[in-house]
């Protein structure tokens, strides 16, 4: 039963990360790519730990696991905010239809 | 169980094949900027490999120096290299023309790689199949060792001078990038409060993993040059958001920690060279602390080194102007 859920979270992960990688390869700039990969990251990651803390040995082993995701959010929420207004200052405009 | 290892086997060959392709990118990328992203997507996968060989030391210490630290080196010196002065585009075309590369100067470079290649191949094949390595003279002398990591056990008891080299070679880095000059100014950048609230929630945890990766190092994977390049990073998420540090501090208190690890080395080698009669052989009972000595001193040392070494030229305080 655990097995099963496991791969369901890891496979619903997996999705996510197929469809930030298609975002950032299929959209048309900077910002709009920024925007497929930290949504990707953050959720499809999230479920990838949920499925690998289901499998844990430990409490503290899947305590772990939930803080590597934190900081995960944490930094790439940053980055990509950084990132973003560092190409704005630069002028790269926005991709407009 | 075989449908794991087939697909284990697959997953490792396409490791190898991209480890090749990335390499290749790498030294065929024109734009440095991007040489230096491939690079460290580069030692990312190295990484992944040392955990497959499982080596989760080697493996440590790739994601942190190899990929993160080196990386934020070379966009340091990237950075300053656009700083400099950009080559006119026009004397990169000529420059380029005059150097007709003559038959010699391509032909000697093939020839020499091929003798590198045929030298590295006989070495290959020509190992043993099975070879046990030192590996069981470790396990022997595990016991005596102060710790229960052997990784631990052979780069600061067993081969600790090693170590203390290694100590060494990071303090000459850090000299040589100062002796080329470039006295910096700590200049505050425009401080982002972004930035500067990650830095607030990031370096904590930063140092609490720091602290957590060296106590672990004496019986699992870990270490000082782990623990120490977590360090380093904070360092440099620190300098980047415009950390504004004392300058009385960046004198004195900076040097001395900057050669606290090799100094306690070498201290604790030469106290044990006249009561032991061998440098850096510990007394068993005592091995386990002076390890754990070594290390924090190590530990300080490389992450002030690392930090040091991306801020680039020698600070400037008050005294030197």
């Amino acid at each position: 039963m655990i097995d099963f859920f496991s791969i369901l979270l890891l496979l619903a992960g997996a999705l996510f990360f197929l469809a930030g990688t298609v975002g950032l390869l299929r959209f048309p700039d900077l910002y709009t790519r920024l925007h497929a990969l930290t949504k990707a990251d953050n959720v499809g990651l999230g479920l990838m730990i949920a499925g690998l803390a289901l499998q844990a040995e430990s409490l503290s082993a899947a305590g772990k696991l939930v803080l590597i995701w934190g900081l995960v959010l944490l930094a790439g929420a940053s980055v990509a905010y950084l990132i973003a207004r560092g190409a704005l200052l630069r002028g790269v405009l926005p991709w407009k239809r | 169980m075989e449908a794991i290892d087939i697909a284990l086997g697959l997953f490792d060959l396409l490791l190898v094949f991209l480890l090749l392709w990335l390499a290749w990118l790498v030294m065929s990328s024109e734009d440095l900027f991007k040489a230096i992203v491939l690079f460290v997507a580069f030692g990312l996968l190295m990484a992944l490999v040392w955990v497959r060989l499982e080596a989760p030391d080697i493996a440590l210490a790739e994601a942190a120096i190899g990929a993160g630290l080196t990386g934020a080196l070379l966009m340091a010196a990237l950075d300053r290299l656009n700083a400099v002065k950009p080559m006119p585009a026009a004397a990169v075309v000529t420059s380029a023309k005059r150097e007709q590369p003559s038959l010699p100067s391509k032909v000697l470079p093939l020839v020499a790689l091929v003798l590198i290649v045929l030298g590295l191949g006989y070495a290959l094949l020509s190992l043993p199949d099975v070879a046990d390595g030192l590996v069981p003279n470790v396990k022997e002398q595990m016991a005596q060792s102060g710790v229960k990591n052997p990784v631990t056990a052979v780069l600061l008891n067993f081969r600790g001078y090693d170590t203390l080299l290694e100590m060494v070679v990071l303090l000459l880095a850090l000299l040589s990038v100062w002796s080329l000059g470039g006295v910096r100014k700590l200049s505050p950048r425009n401080t982002n409060p972004v930035l500067a609230s990650l830095c607030r929630v990031l370096v904590p945890v930063l140092i609490l993993v720091s602290c957590y990766l060296l106590w672990v190092g004496a019986d699992a994977p870990g270490g000082a040059f782990q623990a120490g390049s977590v360090l380093g990073a904070a360092g440099v998420l620190l300098l980047l958001s415009g950390w504004h540090v004392e300058q009385k501090i960046l004198l004195w208190p900076l040097r001395f920690i900057l050669v606290l690890g090799s100094g306690v080395f070498i201290i604790i080698a030469a106290v044990l060279f006249f009561t032991q009669g061998g440098l850096l052989t510990y007394p068993v009972a005592q091995a386990g602390w002076l390890i754990l000595l070594l290390e924090s001193a190590a530990t300080l040392s490389i992450g002030a080194t690392l930090a040091a070494l991306f801020f680039g030229g020698i600070p400037k305080s008050r005294v030197d102007q």
